[in-house]
């Protein structure tokens, strides 16, 4: 679907301007006239015993983890889905990246640079156009020291030679030691874990990467270097789709926010709406403002006075 | 590593010493007076008169029982397990000379069994629920249903008797001394319990690496492989076959003990002079020194098996105990399992729909 | 637009799996009532009808006594699967108490049983089984004792884990910090939780013990060759093997792998309704 409204390429939207599903942000623009990833009416269901019927009398039925969720990301910016744990964003995360269950009922309609995929095209984007972060040490295979694992095996057009030298490259803007290169991953420090899971996706020259849950796990400091990084890699022109249960870090880099609550996007809006619980729409955003730190003592204040 | 090893070697030789008390007891317990029973036999009149002492020492009546075992523990710590009745020689050498047979049985079982029930794991895994998948499945599950004895059998039948490929019975052709014989007759006696052996074994390596196929198939890490552009099969090449392999290796190792089952079977349906015909021969004859000592030698031998598993078990461990939050012990296992089970994201396990 | 369509399942596992329990377990019944009615008839000769390969008559031919294979086979099957079931039986009982004392003994109960478990699986449980026969002088008993005491370790383990498991959960606990007594706890919170896996266990545990009754009567050392047993039926059938009788070894093994089978099916089948991992499949 190309972008009608926009008038010439590159148009930056203004804040809170509200455009297709979403509110915008000041520095997301349409490049080349459309959305670098764009999600309508994604819905997935799981066949599952009915859980009220007795135990011999259940049915299967098709039950929605995700519901009808729109979402856009544009080049330049940062898209924070924020949710609780356990409400199905990584299953999101899958479902963008085209990885799905067997029984898994996937239906909407991906458009990636302004053209509509399908499952197959999706799949070729990976690794190719979008790149995952995932959560943590576990997505490394145990047994293969990180190094080989970085270099990867997805371009086979590629040179090994190549393939080294632009992991060497990653490895000392990330200030990684080469000797890294030969650990395993159960000998990674946590900050040492996410710098390599970055430099794996960044390895295959995305321009959207989606972030599982890029933080857990790591102190304040670490989680913010993190979000840094990403935030580097929109200045650049790529897209991120950041992933979290935390909305504080959320605010702190995104540029834009949908909350997500059980299995749909109640919200897409910017940033800055969250100064004030009057600017969010829904209730669940107006609940994760509340749960601010700061906002709880303010509200607290409110209280006794 | 020291410590280790020194845990490793003192539980080895705890585990044995209780082996030789069950053994030693069981054997002891039994109606049947190896004294009496031999009496009159050729091989007990040619006996020299210290092994008929020693032959009494051991397994007389009306000696209290923990000095028999005392003496017999004495002599076999020597080297010395008395003498076989039956094949009317020193144990030791009895047990040396079929040990070898035996050996090259299990041994081929073992690396064809191991290969094959890999190769058909990780194809089944990997397509799984495909008529391939439930053919090996399918298998596996009525193989484990078949005795190792009545496959020997009807192998025995079809092979030997019918189509007279192989011969029936006996690793040394008749009136050939076992020196002489080469090494394609030994090849060519050895076939059919090899492959018996080998068909039986094939089932449980072969579910274990198709599960684990799997499992792996939807680990974190393939999926991470996955979304940086590789297929599943690329994926699994690359990143699952280490995985995979190093516990279906342990498991391998670890069932040791039920080759070595298989082969008491298989040899007595084969004839094959290993030493689980030995240990038939032994029990049903009163050859209370010949079962003992390999009972025995069978121990050490799944012992090692055990240990091997182990010491693959703790290289793996470490590595992938970020991948697979416990793996310490089976109680701990078991709990990992059912977490699991309540899975990541309240999104229901995608486990077979058939 | 569909982007993954769903694989789905045609009917309700779980009913098939209850069905294939409850079918399973009907046929064995069957088989063994119909294996004692025909008991005596089954050890009667006929040398008029010696050697006979299989007919409408004697579906699975006649021996060199002129006995009808079939009723053979159905006795000794029935005597294998009694033998089998109160052997395993006692033998899951055994497991029970070793893995609950394990569990709930303390540390040095625990390392005793543990290493009894060790010892047990480390001689090969054929070898053992000779061992524990040839101390018993063989016969009925050698290979019924021989099963009830090799049988219980894998259980055992398994027993003790989910108590050790069931122990650390939250309402056990709760029921603590709430002043119940232990035995009261091991009966109403332990004791429900660990039947399923143990029921499960002990069905589980039934082929590995008919297959052994069989092999260690195919050696010798278990029934003796008067009576009709599966092992005894096959290992006469292999001196016969040469003389071209298939018929002796191929039917009585076929129905010795169909029982195996049956009890196979009804415990994978009770374990998958049991098994929160895979009741939802």
């Amino acid at each position: 679907m190309s972008d009608k409204n926009s008038l010439s390429h590159s148009q930056s939207h203004t804040d809170q301007e509200f455009h297709h599903h979403h509110l915008h942000a000041s520095n997301s623009h349409h490049e080349h006239g459309a959305h670098l990833l764009q999600v309508e009416h994604l819905s997935v269901a799981f066949e599952m015993y009915d859980e009220d019927a007795s135990f011999f009398q259940a049915k299967k039925r098709m039950v929605n983890v995700i519901s009808d969720v729109n979402i856009a990301v544009h080049a330049g910016e940062i898209v924070a889905v924020v949710g609780a744990s356990g409400s199905g964003k990584s299953l999101l995360a899958d479902t963008i990246l085209g990885i799905y269950e067997p029984n898994a009922q996937v239906s909407g309609t991906i458009w990636y640079e302004g053209i509509e995929q399908d499952a197959r095209s999706l799949s070729q984007l990976r690794g190719h156009g979008i790149s995952l972060v995932p959560q943590g040490v576990a997505s490394l295979d145990p047994l293969m020291c990180v190094g080989k694992q970085v270099e990867g095996f997805g371009h086979p057009q590629s040179t090994r030679q190549a393939r080294k030298k632009r992991r060497r490259e990653l490895f000392s803007r990330y200030g990684l030691e080469e000797s890294v290169a030969a650990l395993y991953p159960h000998q990674l420090s946590g900050g040492m874990a996410r710098r390599i899971l970055l430099c794996c996706a960044l390895m295959d020259d995305p321009r959207l990467i989606v972030a599982d849950e890029p933080t857990p796990g790591l102190d304040l400091e670490l989680a913010e270097q993190a979000l840094s990084d990403f935030r580097d890699f929109a200045n650049q022109g790529g897209g991120v789709m950041l992933i979290t249960h935390d909305i504080e870090l959320a605010l702190h880099v995104a540029d834009r926010v949908a909350v997500f609550y059980e299995g749909s996007i109640v919200e897409e809006t910017a940033v800055s709406a969250f100064s004030s619980p009057e600017l969010l729409e829904h209730e669940y955003s107006r609940a994760l403002w509340h749960a601010l730190p700061e906002h709880d003592f303010v509200g607290e204040a409110h209280i006794s006075a | 590593m020291s410590k280790v090893v020194f845990h490793t070697i003192a539980k080895f030789l705890l585990l044995m010493l209780g082996v030789s008390l069950v053994t030693f007891v069981l054997v002891s317990l039994s109606p049947i007076d190896p004294v009496q029973a031999n009496v009159g036999q050729a091989a007990y009149l040619n006996m020299s008169e210290a092994k008929r002492a020693q032959l009494a020492h051991y397994w007389g009546s009306g000696i209290p029982l923990w000095e028999r075992y005392g003496s017999w523990l004495g002599d076999l710590l020597r080297g010395d397990m008395g003498m076989s009745l039956r094949y009317n020689a020193p144990v030791v050498e009895v047990i040396a000379t079929r040990a070898v047979n035996s050996l090259a049985l299990m041994g081929s079982a073992w690396v064809i069994s191991g290969v094959l029930g890999f190769v058909l794991g990780i194809t089944a895994g990997l397509w799984q629920n495909s008529i391939f998948d439930r053919l090996v499945k399918g298998y596996c599950f009525v193989l484990a249903s078949v005795p190792t004895f009545w496959l020997g059998l009807i192998i025995l039948m079809v092979f030997a008797v019918y189509l007279g490929w192989f011969p029936v019975g006996f690793s040394v052709p008749l009136g050939m001394s076992a020196a002489d014989v080469g090494l394609g007759d030994a090849l060519h006696h050895m076939a059919l319990p090899a492959l018996t052996l080998s068909v039986v074994g094939v089932a449980n390596i072969a579910l274990h690496t198709r599960e684990k196929t799997v499992d792996v198939l939807e680990s974190d890490y393939i999926r991470f492989a996955c979304s940086r552009g590789l297929s599943r099969k690329q994926a699994l090449l690359h990143h699952g076959l280490r995985n995979i392999a190093l516990p279906a290796l342990t498991l391998q190792c670890a069932s040791l003990a039920e080759i070595f089952g298989g082969s008491v079977l298989v040899e007595e349906v084969f004839s094959y002079p290993g030493l689980g015909q030995a240990a038939v021969t032994a029990g049903l004859g009163g050859d209370v020194a010949l079962l003992a000592g390999i009972a025995l030698v069978s121990a050490a031998l799944v012992f090692a098996g055990n240990m091997i598993a182990n010491l693959i078990y703790g290289f793996i461990d470490v590595r992938m105990s970020l991948s697979q939050p416990c793996l310490a012990n089976e109680g701990e296992k078991a709990s990992h399992q059912l977490k699991s089970s309540i899975s990541r994201d309240g999104r229901p396990q995608d486990g077979e729909v058939s | 637009m569909i982007l993954h369509e769903a694989k789905r399942g045609r009917i309700a596992n779980r009913r098939v799996c209850l069905a294939a329990v409850i079918g399973a377990l009907v046929a064995l019944v069957v088989l063994v009532v119909f294996g004692c009615v025909v008991y005596d008839q089954a050890t009667l000769t006929h040398f008029d009808q010696k050697n006979l390969p299989p007919s409408l008559e004697h579906p699975f031919g006649t021996d060199w006594m002129g006995r009808d294979m079939f009723l053979r086979t159905a006795a000794g099957l029935s005597t294998s699967v009694l033998l089998g079931v109160v052997a395993a039986l006692v033998s899951a009982v055994l497991a029970f108490i070793l893995g609950a004392l394990a569990a709930l003994g303390g540390k040095r109960v625990d390392a005793l049983v543990s290493w009894s478990i060790d010892l047990m699986m480390g001689i090969p449980h054929i070898v053992l089984l000779i061992l524990i026969s040839y101390a018993l002088g063989k016969g009925f008993w050698g290979v019924a004792v021989g099963i009830a005491l090799t049988h219980w370790p894998s259980l055992a383990r398994v027993i003790r884990a989910e108590i050790l498991q069931c122990k650390a959960s939250l309402y056990v606990g709760v029921a603590r910090a709430l002043g119940q007594s232990r035995w009261r706890i091991a009966l109403t919170h332990m004791f429900p939780y660990v039947l399923p896996q143990f029921i499960v266990g002990l069905i589980l545990l039934f082929p590995h013990a008919i297959l052994h009754e069989a092999a260690v009567t195919f050696l010798g050392f278990g029934l003796p060759p008067e009576q009709p047993a599966i092992g005894v039926i096959l290992s006469e059938a292999m001196t016969y093997l040469s003389s071209g009788m298939w018929w002796l070894a191929v039917f009585p093994g076929l129905a010795l792998v169909a029982v195996v089978l049956l009890f196979d099916c009804a415990g994978s089948s009770l374990r998958k309704l049991v098994d929160p991992k895979r009741n939802q499949e």
